[in-house]
């Protein structure tokens, strides 16, 4: 065994080489980046060091706004749409018929191209000068009042863009919750049934504690996906999301890099690292909390 | 509690689709169960033992045939109503519950004028630990128990609700060989303890033998023979519960009947009155060889294992359909192992004449 | 009132409630559904109306009684979609193959080989997985620019290479593969050795083979990434005849074809979607085997 410690390493090197380059090098330059005040794309060179990218992309009301944004759509996706995954999840555990056809069907978003869909979405929302669009024209049918979905308030728009955001994310957590669902043994809630457990009581006392760890998997997973944000609210809004109102913290991040507003890597940096410690902020409660109710 | 079938009968669509049509489950049971007794359904794996008490405990609805307990017919009622308690294979515990929370489980469920107050809850759980004797535990999670304790808390979860019918489904199948023989001593205890009418499903012959009032003996969804442990043994009604019951197995050999006599290879070795000339799978019980230099059996000798009190025999003989043919005799009587042939004869009570076709037990005169 | 009277009531109220709450099962399962399918149904059926018939429709209908083609070829003459299609093939296979030879070599020298550093290394792998992506993009961007490899520098080539460069390699498949690999018992590489099988020998003919279900799981995961990867590209891409699909996409949404021809954009939505999902249906059962395995989207 002693004579495989260079080919160990030799196994290795592509991995190493790419990670080291593409992973570990950029997690330290990042902070550098953000520290370095007043750096210029084209010289590379910075005027000096401190906390002025922070105060200033803090301090950027456009920055502000997509905190808000990415705060809301977390706040509302990830409950919402955990809480119907599950739902649906135990729906489709109670029935045989179908199940698999269902199941067939609740995936597909996960395998298409969100941007693509996202149009879709854009054209059923709209209201153009030719049509007041699909959901509309249905809210209209119902004697509801219309609304331009994309172009139009603030709230309107949130409401798309969550509504998309929990069609895009369900697929993944269905699929777990009903794998979840379908390796709790039977002998439980037959056991159950035999002392006349009612259904609430079962899935409260049984079904919840049972399944608790994939539960909370997927809410630590949704919320690290929720605060990453991005191209959903493309594919609705364009690329222009701080001019629709309606920007994500990491969608400010690429602006400040590249796009029409581009080229200050230092505040694109100081915002990531924000973004980074927010979410290792949230992730860190998650699991304290999930540590104090997740029974095994 | 008094628990009657009436030509129950379980039928499902066959898992291979290519297969398609039914697999009969439980074929036509038609018996009664009588009241405060211990029950075994005994046969091999898949035979349906499972699925008559998954029926009893109304977890599965028959496809045909109707369920009373006592003179009520509940057939179609939801387990919940049927005062079962059902312990199951695997425990079935909770595992994020301490014991007493799972003993209370039950209790907890109970809605409207049955609810219970906490305090009674609490008293009739450890009541029901203590029955068990396993209040020791109670604070415990079942990850942090033995397979035993396990099967105790299981136990008292089933009767802490004070089941008309308590329903086992293998419960000694998990444990290791000794704790087997202390827990069927206590389930024995427990049901003389509670009266409680008691069903338990083994393929363990032996399980069922040392404490059942009763053995079913079942195979392929159907009945074969109920009876009390030692008539089904030396008493059985074909050849498949004469081989299934018995350790070491019953010796099966061809064999012929030929003017009142049992003909084995052609020599005559027993006299059986009033059997009709013709072909006879016979059994013959290990203890049903007696050395006897003047014996009518004569076989040629393999080996010989000793054990002890007994001595097995090991021999062959050109009848004989088993792999092993084996007498089993007392230590003293045993051969000294040098000579080539033996010979034995053999005690009339020990050896049983089947139907080489039908397999069902034909049984000489007087 | 008898016993055997109260038990008939029983059992009649069991009934009821069982069909009941199966009959609402079915009803919200099919809900959801449709609200799944809808979008799906609805790009379909408007990229086969014609551009006229759609605009001149102010309550959309539901059907259409002339299908019509023309909004396809409208989508591969006027902007390169053809084009698009190719560049994504060629990144996804080109990307996931690299990946596949990075990741196996690395999981097999975790799992198989000896050598000093061995555990400080994957401790600090493992430690690179919490890493968002998000964090590093930056420098890469910066990196990728200042090495030329972006495509208002440098040639096609080198901007390939800036494309799939930061994406030929993942923590997380590797130790996914490692796993896996770490349980394929030891004897068999002792057998493998004695027999005169070298290393590689046995990582390909032995290691690949038996681990074939966590591999397909990698590249079906990776495919189905590349397929869809946006950002990356973006940054460093502004070329049109270097676009990947979604890229593509974008632009059509952002320009349109001309004046807002929403049939044609349909039509586009449509063939690039397509090929993900006839892959899926075709491998529908491994495809969410391996997505609960190793998933993380959402």
């Amino acid at each position: 065994m002693k004579k495989s410690g260079a080919k160990g390493w030799l196994y290795l090197l592509p991995a190493i080489v790419l990670l080291g380059l593409f992973m570990v090098y950029p997690l330290i330059d990042v902070f550098v980046y953000s520290a370095e005040e007043g750096y210029n794309f084209v010289t590379q060179t910075a005027k000096g060091i401190g906390l002025y990218n922070y105060s200033y992309v803090l301090r950027d009301p456009y920055f502000l706004q997509a905190v808000k944004n990415t705060f809301i759509i977390v706040i509302i996706t990830v409950p919402l749409s955990t809480g119907f995954a599950l739902l649906i999840a135990l729906a489709l555990n109670s029935i045989t018929k179908l199940k698999e056809l269902f199941q067939t069907v609740y995936f597909l978003p996960y395998v298409t191209n969100t941007l693509a869909v996202g149009l879709v979405f854009m054209i059923l929302f709209r209201r153009t000068a030719y049509t007041d669009g699909m959901i509309n024209l249905l809210i209209q049918l119902f004697g509801g009042q219309g609304v331009d979905f994309i172009d139009g308030p603030y709230w309107a728009k949130m409401f798309v863009m969550c509504f998309y955001t929990i069609w895009v994310v369900l697929p993944f957590k269905v699929l777990i919750l009903t794998s979840a669902l379908a390796s709790v043994n039977q002998d439980y809630y037959n056991a159950a049934r035999i002392d006349g457990t009612s259904k609430g009581r079962i899935f409260r006392r049984i079904t919840l504690p049972m399944i608790s760890p994939m539960l909370f998997y997927l809410i630590i997973t949704g919320f690290i996906g929720a605060f990453k944000a991005y191209s959903d609210e493309v594919a609705l809004f364009g690329t222009n999301l701080n001019e629709a109102g309606m920007n994500t913290i990491v969608g400010y991040v690429y602006d400040m890099l590249y796009g029409s507003a581009g080229g200050y890597p230092s505040y694109a940096s100081a915002a990531a690292v924000i973004l980074f410690a927010i979410v290792l902020t949230i992730t860190c409660v998650n699991l304290m909390v999930s540590r104090k109710t997740v029974h095994y | 509690m008094k628990v009657v079938l009436k030509n129950l009968t379980k039928r499902f669509p066959n898992r291979n689709k290519k297969i398609g049509g039914e697999v009969i489950a439980v074929d036509n049971f038609d018996f009664e169960i009588p009241d405060g007794k211990l029950i075994g359904l005994l046969g091999p794996s898949g035979c349906g033992k499972s699925t008559a008490l998954n029926l009893i405990s109304g977890l599965l609805e028959p496809t045909e045939g109707q369920i009373f307990f006592g003179e009520d017919e509940v057939t179609k009622l939801p387990p919940e109503n049927r005062g079962v308690g059902l312990v199951f294979q695997n425990y079935a515990l909770y595992p994020h519950m301490t014991v007493l929370q799972n003993i209370m489980f039950p209790l907890q469920n109970l809605k409207g004028d049955k609810k219970l107050p906490k305090e009674e809850i609490v008293r009739r759980a450890k009541e029901a630990a203590h029955l068990v004797q396993i209040d020791q535990l109670l604070e415990r999670k079942p990850a942090e128990m033995s397979g035993g304790q396990q099967q105790r808390v299981a136990i008292a979860r089933a009767l802490v609700k004070m089941p008309k019918v308590l329903l086992l489904d293998e419960p000694l199948s998990n444990l290791d060989a000794r704790l087997r023989l202390q827990t069927r001593e206590e389930i024995r205890r427990i049901q003389k303890e509670t009266g409680i009418t008691t069903i338990f499903v083994t393929h363990d012959q032996e399980e069922a033998m040392s404490i059942s009032d009763l053995i079913v003996v079942m195979k392929d969804g159907a009945v074969h023979q109920i009876a009390p442990p030692q008539e089904v043994y030396d008493d059985p009604v074909d050849l498949f519960v004469a081989k299934f019951l018995g350790t070491p197995a019953i010796n099966v050999f061809r064999g012929e009947a030929k003017g009142g006599r049992l003909l084995l290879a052609g020599e005559a070795v027993l006299d059986i009155p009033g059997v009709k000339d013709g072909p006879l799978a016979v059994g013959i019980r290990p203890e049903g060889f007696k050395p006897d230099p003047q014996g009518p059996l004569a076989v040629s000798l393999r080996n010989v294992e000793v054990m002890g009190r007994d001595t097995s025999v090991v021999f062959d003989h050109p009848a004989a359909e088993s792999e092993n043919p084996r007498a089993i005799v007392a230590s003293d009587e045993r051969p000294a192992g040098h000579e080539k042939t033996i010979r034995f004869r053999l005690d009339p009570k020990k050896v049983h004449l089947f139907d080489p076709e039908t397999e069902k037990r034909i049984r000489p005169e007087g | 009132m008898n016993t055997q009277e109260s038990y008939a009531r029983i059992e009649k109220a069991a009934r009821a409630r069982k069909i009941t709450g199966r009959t609402f099962t079915y009803i919200f399962l099919v809900f959801w559904a449709l609200m799944v399918l809808f979008p799906f149904y609805w790009m379909i059926l408007t990229s086969l109306k014609s551009t006229s018939a759609y605009n001149s429709e102010f309550v959309p209908k539901f059907f259409t009684l002339a299908p019509t083609m023309e909004n396809y070829a409208e989508a591969f003459t006027a902007v390169p979609l053809g084009r698009y299609f190719l560049n994504t093939l060629i990144f996804t296979l080109v990307t996931t193959v690299i990946m596949l030879a990075v990741i196996v070599l690395a999981a097999y020298a975790f799992a198989r080989l000896d050598f000093k550093g061995k555990n400080l290394v994957f401790t600090l792998f493992l430690a690179l997985m919490m890493i968002p992506g998000e964090l590093v993009i930056i420098t890469n961007y910066v990196t990728v620019k200042t090495a030329g490899l972006t495509d208002d520098g440098g040639s096609a080539l080198r901007h390939f290479a800036g494309l799939i460069l930061p994406s030929i390699t993942s923590v997380f498949y590797i130790y996914l593969l490692r796993e896996n690999f770490a349980q394929v018992p030891d004897d068999l590489y002792k057998a493998a050795r004695v027999d005169g099988c070298t290393d590689l020998g046995f990582l390909f003919k032995v290691m690949v083979p038996i681990c074939r279900p966590t591999i397909v799981t990698v590249v079906i995961l990776k495919v189905i990434e590349c397929w869809n990867s946006y950002v990356w590209p973006r940054l460093i891409t502004t070329k049109q005849e270097h676009f990947l699909v979604s890229n593509g996409i974008q632009q059509i949404r952002e320009s349109g074809f001309g004046r807002d021809n929403v049939p044609a954009m349909m039509a586009a939505v449509v063939v690039i979607s397509v090929p993900l999902i006839v892959l899926f249906l075709v491998f529908r059962k491994k495809i969410m085997e391996g997505v609960s395995r190793g998933g993380t989207k959402g």
